[in-house]
């Protein structure tokens, strides 16, 4: 699995009801239903994630999550997971409104858009960055609503959501060193967040 | 429930009848001090059923799916009857065999008719014990958890006690959904396609003229018109064409046949039949007489009427906790009888009941009938992946071929 899954894994806890939104091939969803005993359904629009997921056992509706989420009931989960997905999506305010309807707790992960790397690529080059962690040209990116750490931090206070937890981490995925606390919004490629309402 | 349309819908490369040359064979699984007590407490003392068989059973036991069948369906689904033309296989041929998503190479694939229907299985039209006629109206109404314990106890005379899947389309898929509920300790994974576990107003609706369409026929005599001269063909026929319209899809009605008139270039402005989609209603009509019996039409509306596995949902709850069943529930997005919010719904249900169920709804234009066809290829590509994996958990080897497995 990949770390930064792993991260959001132990941020889900055990024995939870989750629901993973964009949730791929089902990597997470399976380590938290068979390491974990959570219980858990995911949504997922891309067809081979799908059958990825059917042919890991995870449960998993297909279909768009922002036409998805609505149809969940007020609590049908303990925890609401939007892994890397929140840039993608149209309204991603409305997406962290939602998943605090179905759901008391979010772990929500996103790449910073204020690090430094990125910075300086559209201060000194001019141009739309492209790294690992946001590796697509801008005309063909999935990722339409990029923010950054303090940006985020602004909409979830705005949502009435508290951070419980935030752990920072590099483009691998792995946590990143102590010292990118100092400067989060600048050092933090990304940071994964645990949320309550 | 439709039945032929699929057949002529083979893809090039999957010739028809792949499990090859089949016959009905015939059970008695209930009989003399053990008859069937049906839920509503009715007994039946004497029943018998027909079912196919394709594939081979493993020593273990744990490869074998249960096809429940559709209203108008039988156990014929694959493979072809000694002596039948071999471009008419079973009724739902394309998915059943080496290869394909029901994979003969490595499940024991079972269907059996249903209990009430008239193709084998007892029903309306056997002999009743008690007066040596044929039932008529005189057989019990049967309900869905009753289609269930028949062919659970045609499982045991075959020594079958779990099934790796029950599958199943339309009512069908009710079948499968209310054997899970049951029995979820024995039944690993559960596929419920263009199903729905709450007729709406609207299918009751039409069921309800169909049945008058039945009843209301001179012919029909009390559903006692076995031993008569005539049958209630005019209005089992008529029935027939009503489930015939909302079987399709508006735009598939409109692809196949749009304004066209039959055999000519002009109208002929007349109350003969006309138009090219009349003469298809009428050849469906007609064609299902001559293979089908009215009161088992009118027991299956009924049952399907009646259907409601959820109206407990304490006992769901409870039911489900006992096992590890799982659930496939497919809609399509053409189908208007089944719509995805009968799917919804039902996946819902489950999940509230604690069941991890997979869900999605596939874009088709056959409307209700796109579970008897094999594209798009999507849909056949979820049901193979769905039992892969429940094969995967019980130890069950991969599929043979793989460029098999990808084409299906």
């Amino acid at each position: 699995m990949r770390p930064d899954l792993d991260i959001v894994a132990g941020l889900v806890g055990s024995g939870q009801r989750v629901l993973d939104l964009g949730c791929g091939d089902g990597a997470l969803l399976e380590n938290l239903i068979s390491e974990r005993e959570c219980s858990g359904l995911g949504v997922e629009r891309e067809l081979d994630d799908f059958h990825a997921c059917i042919a890991r056992g995870v449960p998993v509706t297909q279909g768009d999550l922002e036409d998805e989420l609505p149809r969940f009931g007020a609590g049908d989960f303990d925890v609401a997971v939007l892994s890397l997905t929140l840039q993608a999506v149209s309204r991603p305010d409305r997406v962290l409104t939602e998943m605090k309807r179905v759901a008391p707790r979010l772990v929500v992960s996103l790449p910073n858009f204020a690090h430094w790397r990125l910075r300086t690529t559209v201060a000194l080059r001019g141009r739309m960055p492209v790294t690992d962690a946001l590796p697509y040209q801008w005309f063909d990116t999935p990722n339409i609503h990029l923010c950054t750490i303090v940006d985020f931090e602004e909409l979830a206070a705005e949502l009435d959501l508290a951070i419980e937890r935030r752990i920072l981490i590099d483009a691998n995925g792995h946590r990143a060193p102590k010292i990118t606390s100092r400067a989060p919004n600048l050092l933090a490629e990304r940071a994964v967040y645990s949320l309550t309402a | 429930m439709p039945d032929g349309s699929a057949r002529n819908t083979l893809l090039p490369d999957e010739g028809p009848g792949g499990v090859g040359t089949v016959e009905t064979k015939r059970a008695v699984v209930f009989e003399g001090d053990r008859p069937l007590t049906l839920a509503s407490g009715a007994t039946l003392p004497h029943v018998e059923v027909a079912y196919e068989t394709y594939g081979e059973l493993n020593p273990e036991r744990s490869n074998a799916v249960f096809i429940c069948h559709a209203l108008s369906g039988d156990a014929h689904a694959a493979g072809i009857h000694e002596g039948d033309d071999p471009k008419r296989p079973g009724w739902w041929d394309n998915i059943v065999g080496p290869g394909r998503p029901l994979d003969t190479d490595r499940f024991f694939v079972i269907c059996a008719n249903v209990l009430g229907g008239c193709k084998g299985t007892t029903g309306p039209s056997s002999i009743d014990p008690a007066t040596g006629k044929p039932y008529g109206l005189r057989f019990p109404l049967v309900q869905v958890r009753d289609l269930v314990e028949t062919h659970r106890a045609l499982l045991h005379e075959l020594g079958i006690e779990r099934l790796l899947a029950a599958v199943g389309g339309s009512l069908g898929g009710m079948q499968a959904l209310q054997w899970a509920i049951d029995h979820p300790t024995e039944v690993d994974g559960t596929a419920i396609i263009a199903a729905s576990a709450r007729l709406s107003a609207q299918n009751i609706a039409f069921s309800a003229v169909a049945r008058e369409a039945i009843m209301r026929d001179p012919d029909f005599a009390g559903g006692d018109y076995y031993e008569n001269d005539r049958r209630p063909d005019a209005g089992l026929a008529l029935a027939r064409m009503i489930g015939h319209i909302t079987y399709l899809s508006e735009e598939s009605m409109r692809e196949k046949f749009g304004r066209r008139i039959q055999d000519a270039e002009v109208p002929r402005f007349g109350f003969d039949v006309d138009f090219q989609v009349e003469s298809y209603l009428h050849y469906q009509g007609q064609s299902f007489v001559g293979r089908f019996d009215a009161n088992t039409y009118l027991y299956m509306g009924r049952t399907m009427d009646y259907f409601d596995p959820f109206e407990d949902r304490a006992h769901v709850q409870r039911q489900i906790a006992q096992g590890e069943t799982s659930f496939l529930v497919v809609s399509f997005d053409s189908d208007w009888r089944f719509s995805t919010e009968h799917a919804r719904v039902m996946a819902s249900e489950l999940r509230g009941a604690g069941a991890p169920v997979t869900f999605q709804e596939i874009s088709s234009p056959h409307g209700h009938d796109s579970f008897l066809f094999p594209d798009p290829a999507e849909y056949h590509r979820t049901v193979a992946g769905y039992l892969d994996r429940l094969a995967t958990q019980r130890g069950i080897s991969p599929r043979r071929s793989l460029a098999a497995g990808a084409r299906n």
